[in-house]
């Protein structure tokens, strides 16, 4: 029988995260998308902190998963109200359309 | 104290005229200059009156101007006959062009400038001739030379006189320079600049040799040579004489008092002022005197074939101060600042008379579409023989005494150089009486050549300018005879006593009066021929000088040409400074510095280009970028050193 320790965890995580930045950088279409991507990548680090709060019997690592969640909320919440006043002024939220600052 | 009076009100007026010209109007401006003028006039006889009672020059000393090292400096005014006589001229006729101006430029738009201008002029004249050192000397020079500057520029809107007023700066530039090597070679031969200590020094250094670019020239004779050459710019004289002609660009008024009587007179002045010098320099004495001869039969050659009414006058001047020279190049120093003296009356007289004649023909200058005007400006016309009668040196008249002492004393020198300008001066006092005839003719006699419009305005000028006119014309015609006595005659003792310096082997005025009647006579008769030939040529038969112009072309094309001096200048000088100033513009400042400046911006902006590829702006890329930071950074802290 196959336990699940915490290799297995940091393992997922370190998937998610990767996926996350993968999600970033090979994404040309949306910024929803590197909103999400950001997400994810939050949460890999709260999957992180939480197998290593068990695993080492210290509360902390959870309290700061609960913190890094209601960041993550406001994050996405200031991203999101971002990304529609963005829409309203330019009428697309295409990455490739975003460049102002090209030189 | 009364000569601070004199001096320091026209600075005054003009100060309040300047500056306050817009507020007190163009006649309070005008009532506070020639108010100030009269005054300064009026003190300046009491002044000379003073001076004539006193037995050695008086020096007050104003203020310390520089005082470091060996150079001492005062701000002071030296009195003695000299720089009376001349405060004398100065002030009257200063006094009597400001109140003519009144008149002349009633049209114009700025007349609290013009008269806040020509009072600063009296000023620094006033300063010029009251110096008791080199230094505030070259003050006064610098001063009168800026007032002439701004006056020949006067109507800026014009761009012949911009040009003028250029060309007689630079011309002054020269001279100027001259003068300050001058100044320069004094202090380090005397080792002071103060006219007395180094008058008192200068018979004790005729052997001294000084260092001249290499050669070993005899110092107070360089001395004298390098200030000289300042002389010979401000008052025009030979190679230096471009700018005066041009110079008649600024209004009447100012070139009757600057270009005629006053300022162009300064280098005469101080060569007489400098007698004590020149004395014991012969080889610069002579130089003065063959520069004088020259000159002043070249300048009257060239006013034979002028149109342009003041130009012909402006050639006279030109050539009665090449008789001062070569008056005082053979130390008649008397008769020299004698002449000044009547010159400053009749030559502004007839300045002013001409622009009398101007303003009555609207403006024209162009004598060939004057003529017959006599009719109807007949005062001016009386005041203008009385000019030309002094000019011409006819008996009774202002000019007969001067030029007669200068040229017999000429002769009496017995030397070359005297023998010289006498020959020339007697052919000038001829070529005089000529053009001025010439010119009296043109004007005032014959056929009406104006059109129609200018004769429908011809008109007489008002009181305000006769009446200076009328104190003038006495002048010209009562000053030589007055004057005869002091200045050449038997009290010139007396009147100069220390003020000049002959010394007795020099004394030309002294054995002038073993000179025959013929030799005395002569430029009498040289002047009733001259004016005779005028009347037959111009007045008699006026196909002579058109047919004479046709003959002898290639002498008259060199006459109305001015010898070619400006062709000349303009080859050799200015198309020269124009290309050198054109290749170091184009060449120098063009392509070397500023291709410099150039190439370093543009590499900059090259190298800015370059970075600036490498914002994209697409999000990712800077993210991709942290990304790349943060992975160097971990593995540099993750590798084990």
């Amino acid at each position: 029988m196959l336990t699940i320790g915490l290799a297995h965890y940091l393992t997922v995580a370190a998937i998610l995260f990767t996926l996350g930045i993968f999600g970033i950088f090979l994404n040309r279409k949306n910024v929803i998308i590197i909103l999400m991507s950001i997400e994810l990548m939050l949460l890999a680090v709260n999957i992180n902190f939480v197998a290593f709060s068990v695993t080492l019997g210290d509360l902390v690592g959870q309290v700061f998963a609960m913190f890094v969640l209601t960041v993550a909320a406001a994050e996405a919440a200031i991203g999101l109200a971002i990304l529609v006043v963005y829409f309203r002024n330019r009428g697309t939220i295409r990455v490739e359309d975003i460049r102002m600052m090209k030189g | 104290m009364l000569v601070a009076l004199v001096v320091f009100l026209p600075l005054l007026a003009s100060a309040i005229a300047g500056f306050f010209g817009r507020t007190i109007g163009d006649r309070g401006s005008q009532v506070v200059t020639c108010g100030a003028l009269v005054l300064s006039a009026i003190c300046g006889i009491f002044v000379f009156r003073e001076i004539m009672e006193q037995s050695a020059p008086q020096v007050l000393t104003i203020a310390t101007w520089i005082a470091s090292g060996g150079v001492d400096v005062a701000w002071s005014l030296r009195l003695d006959t000299l720089s009376g006589v001349m405060i004398l001229v100065v002030t009257i006729v200063s006094s009597m062009v400001h109140i003519y101006s009144i008149g002349y430029m009633a049209h114009d738009h700025s007349i609290p400038r013009f008269m806040s201008y020509l009072s600063l002029f009296t000023f620094f004249m006033l300063m010029l001739v009251t110096a008791n050192d080199f230094v505030q000397m070259f003050f006064g020079w610098e001063g009168v030379g800026l007032a002439s500057y701004l006056l020949i520029g006067f109507w800026y809107d014009r761009d012949t006189a911009n040009a003028a007023a250029i060309k007689a700066f630079v011309v002054n530039r020269v001279g100027d320079f001259g003068f300050a090597l001058g100044i320069f070679a004094v202090f380090v031969l005397f080792g002071s600049l103060d006219f007395g200590t180094v008058f008192g020094k200068a018979p004790a250094t005729t052997h001294e040799v000084m260092n001249f670019l290499g050669w070993q020239v005899p110092a107070l004779t360089l001395c004298c040579l390098l200030l000289f050459v300042g002389a010979m710019g401000k008052s025009a004289q030979l190679g230096l004489h471009t700018w005066l002609p041009d110079a008649m660009e600024g209004p009447t008024p100012v070139s009757a008092l600057i270009h005629a009587a006053t300022m162009v007179t300064a280098g005469v002045y101080m060569v007489a002022r400098l007698s004590p010098m020149f004395e014991y320099a012969p080889g610069a004495l002579g130089f003065v005197g063959v520069i004088g001869g020259t000159t002043c039969m070249f300048a009257a050659t060239i006013g034979m074939a002028q149109y342009d009414i003041k130009r012909v006058i402006a050639y006279s001047t030109c050539s009665q101060l090449g008789y001062m020279f070569f008056a005082a190049g053979v130390s008649a120093y008397g008769a020299a600042m004698f002449h000044l003296f009547t010159h400053a009356f009749f030559k502004a007289l007839l300045f002013l008379c001409a622009g009398s004649v101007i303003h009555a023909m609207s403006g024209e200058q162009d004598m060939r579409r004057m003529g017959g005007l006599w009719k109807k400006i007949p005062i001016t016309y009386v005041l203008m023989w009385i000019g030309s009668l002094a000019l011409a040196g006819i008996p009774i008249f202002a000019g007969y005494y001067s030029k007669d002492a200068i040229l017999a004393a000429a002769w009496a020198s017995g030397t070359a150089v005297g023998r010289y300008s006498f020959c020339l001066g007697t052919f000038t006092a001829f070529l005089t009486a000529f053009y001025s005839w010439r010119l009296l003719i043109m004007t005032f006699h014959g056929e009406t050549r104006a059109d129609h419009e200018t004769q429908h305005h011809i008109h007489e000028s008002p009181w305000v300018m006769l009446a200076p006119l009328c104190v003038l014309a006495a002048g010209a015609m009562f000053a030589g005879m007055l004057a005869d006595h002091f200045f050449v005659g038997e009290g010139r003792e007396e009147f100069w006593k220390k003020a000049i310096l002959v010394l007795p082997a020099h004394d030309s005025i002294a054995a002038s009066e073993h000179n025959g009647g013929f030799i005395d006579s002569l430029p009498l008769i040289g002047g009733l021929i001259g004016i005779a030939l005028a009347y037959i040529c111009y007045m008699l038969r006026p196909g002579i000088p058109a047919a004479a112009a046709v003959h002898f072309r290639a002498l008259y094309l060199f006459l109305l040409n001015k010898w070619y001096f400006d062709e000349l200048y303009d080859r050799l000088f200015v198309r020269s400074a124009f290309s050198l100033g054109d290749g170091l513009w184009k060449t120098g400042d063009g392509a070397v510095v500023d291709g410099i400046i150039n190439g370093i911006a543009a590499r900059t902006r090259d190298a800015a280009l370059g970075a600036s590829r490498l914002q994209t702006g697409y999000v990712y890329h800077y993210a991709f970028a942290m990304l790349i930071g943060v992975v160097a950074l971990i593995t540099w802290y993750l590798i084990p050193r």
